[in-house]
């Protein structure tokens, strides 16, 4: 077992400071390799994400990620908590998504416990997930146009994902980490005035992205920053594990919502985009089409949106609704129950896996037969598609990297956990 | 998900190659799972790839202490063409807990496998850069292991000690401290 000084020894075999390295040149000259330290307090790094750039010039001759500085230990925490109060704490983890992490969490528990989820619930579930995509992508889209140094369009991004936020605030109360999804379905029905309000968010979104793409599709700065710019073939893609729009925009279609669906996604009739060139521009367009496309899911979920209960019946594993309190001891009971010790669930193990906005977000959960998860494990996107960094700008201008960086969207919440 | 049947024939078809990689097969919640001796587990993946597992969607490390062997490692492998998971495990004794990188063969689990040391100790060897990846580098300890202490880390105030009250409560502290 490697000791602490063994740890100092291969942390100090990576030179940390500027390294100046003589390297012959074709021309003749004499070339000078530097190694650059990037982040972890760097706006364009988009969070608190270390590089360690090797440079010949201005080109990136090789880089390391170097990640955990945000590392809060939530997983473990999980551990700690019976099942139900486990779900505010995951979802902290990939902070622009707090609905997938809830689900993929949630799903996987529903699996162990092989409980049926009302079709409402997977409804207002769907909703809730393509809204939070949305929201996701605009702050992206936002943020990665502020690296390649367009101011507005962050102003135009972070105005339809403020009415996004007061649609979560209205229907959950919450405008981030909402612990809206529940095991057994999502905590309470939308309430009145909310489908108007969603239905004119839906009616405007189309439009507005059509505005985002009259900003950055005919702008010679984004053209030139990112056609043909840092391209990874798909099957280098696939062997490091990237998933989601990164992989999309290679021209492979695997979207789990469409190869595997879950939670009703069947139900709905939407087109998966997918590049050409698998270079920085058709990361882009991807997810800009995949804005559309989320308005279309929707829409479709609105109109269908099924009668009947937001939350399983099972009165074991959900809270008896406020009323019965008050005229039932059997619902009394439950509830106290549920509140001091929380459910059990028996023994299993279980991968669940759902599209996130940035790839495939997989919960496992290891159950022992009491009511705390014996192991939560995260498989998050941006962790894995993190790998992909140095192999996409190896050879590529330093400001193509920050360029790059910004199309892979890493949340270092995430990555960190 | 390949259904109970089909996770036998793919266990069979394992253990008609070699007789001692597979170990045990379970079939729940409709996934399949398919339990490997450690020393066989580069072998058995690259056999799974060849039957069209391509994909290796995630590595992920398991205590299942107090039981013996204890630290476990799972690997799910993905078939896109058929949308088919598998999920392959298996099980190492704390006390020598090495495992067989899959690294050289599966890029994608370079960061995945250092996370698992990170966090459970299990010593992937062959890994190219097996090194702590989310705690600090002068780490001491596996944090995700079961018997791991939550809480351990004091906080420290300087006010505190300058008061010469017991700062380090829930460390390793007298559980008499404090009280008169």
């Amino acid at each position: 077992m490697a000791t602490t000084n063994e740890y100092r020894q291969m942390e100090e075999s990576i030179t940390m400071d500027a390294r100046l390295e003589r390297i012959e040149s074709p021309d003749g000259g004499e070339h000078e390799l530097l190694t650059v330290n990037m982040g972890p307090h760097h706006p364009a790094t988009h969070g608190v994400l270390r590089l360690l750039v090797t440079l010949q010039g201005e080109v990136v001759i090789d880089l390391k990620p170097i990640i955990g500085y945000v590392h809060t230990g939530i997983e473990k925490t999980a551990e700690q908590k019976s099942y139900w109060k486990a779900i505010p704490v995951v979802e902290r983890m990939d902070y622009l998504a707090y609905f997938f992490n809830a689900y993929a969490y949630c799903g996987s528990v529903e699996s162990l416990l092989d409980l049926e989820v009302p079709k409402r619930a997977q409804y207002l579930r769907v909703i809730h997930m393509e809204l939070n995509r949305i929201m996701s992508h605009l702050v992206w889209l936002g943020t990665s146009a502020l690296d390649l140094g367009a101011m507005s369009m962050f102003w135009y991004c972070f105005r339809e994902r403020e009415r996004i936020l007061d649609l979560f605030e209205q229907s959950t109360g919450q405008r981030m980490h909402t612990r809206y999804f529940q095991v057994g379905g999502v905590i309470e029905d939308i309430p009145l005035g909310y489908e108007e309000k969603l239905r004119e968010f839906i009616a405007i979104m189309p439009t507005r992205v059509g505005q985002y793409r009259d900003m950055l599709y005919k702008n010679e700065i984004a053209l030139q920053r990112l056609k043909g710019i840092c391209v990874l073939s798909e099957e280098e893609l696939l062997a490091l594990g990237v998933t989601g729009p990164l992989l999309r925009a290679a021209g492979n279609p695997w979207d789990l919502r469409k190869a595997d669906p879950y939670c009703s996604y069947d139900d709905f009739e939407f087109k998966i985009p997918v590049g050409t060139e698998g270079d920085n521009w058709d990361r882009m367009a991807v997810r800009m089409a995949e804005m559309e496309q989320s308005v279309r899911i929707i829409e479709q979920a609105l109109d269908g949106l099924p009668e009947g209960p937001h939350i399983t019946e099972d009165r074991k594993i959900a809270l008896p609704p406020r009323h019965e309190l008050g005229t039932s001891m059997e619902a009394l009971i439950h509830h106290f129950k549920l509140v001091t010790e929380g459910f059990r669930v028996p023994p299993g193990e279980h991968y669940f896996p759902v599209e996130s906005p940035r790839g495939e977000l997989g919960c496992f959960v290891r159950a022992d037969g009491s009511s705390k998860p014996a192991r939560v494990h995260m498989r998050d996107p941006s962790f894995v598609n993190l790998q992909a960094t140095a192999p996409m700008t190896r050879g590529s201008y330093i400001a193509d990297l920050i360029a790059t960086l910004a199309m892979l969207d890493p949340v270092l919440g995430g990555i960190d956990r | 998900m390949p259904d109970a049947t089909g996770l036998e024939l793919l266990a069979g078809e394992l253990r008609d190659a070699d007789g001692e990689a597979v170990l045990d097969t379970v079939h729940a919640h409709g996934k399949g799972q398919i339990v490997v001796a450690p020393s066989k587990i580069v072998w058995v993946l690259e056999q799974l790839k060849a039957k069209g597992f391509r994909s290796l969607m995630s590595v992920h490390g398991v205590d299942y202490y107090p039981e013996e062997p204890r630290l476990g490692v799972h690997y799910e492998l993905l078939d896109m063409r058929a949308v088919d998971r598998v999920t392959v495990k298996l099980r190492v004794p704390s006390d020598a807990p090495t495992v067989p990188s899959v690294t050289p063969h599966w890029p994608t689990a370079n960061h995945q496998e250092r996370e698992v040391y990170d966090m459970f100790g299990v010593i992937f060897e062959d890994h190219p850069d097996l090194r702590r990846i989310l705690m600090p580098e002068d780490y001491e300890g596996f944090p995700q292991r079961r018997d791991f202490p939550v809480g351990g880390e004091p906080v420290l105030f300087t006010a505190d000690e300058a008061e010469g009250t017991d700062y380090t409560i829930g460390v390793d502290a007298d559980p008499n401290a404090g009280v008169e």
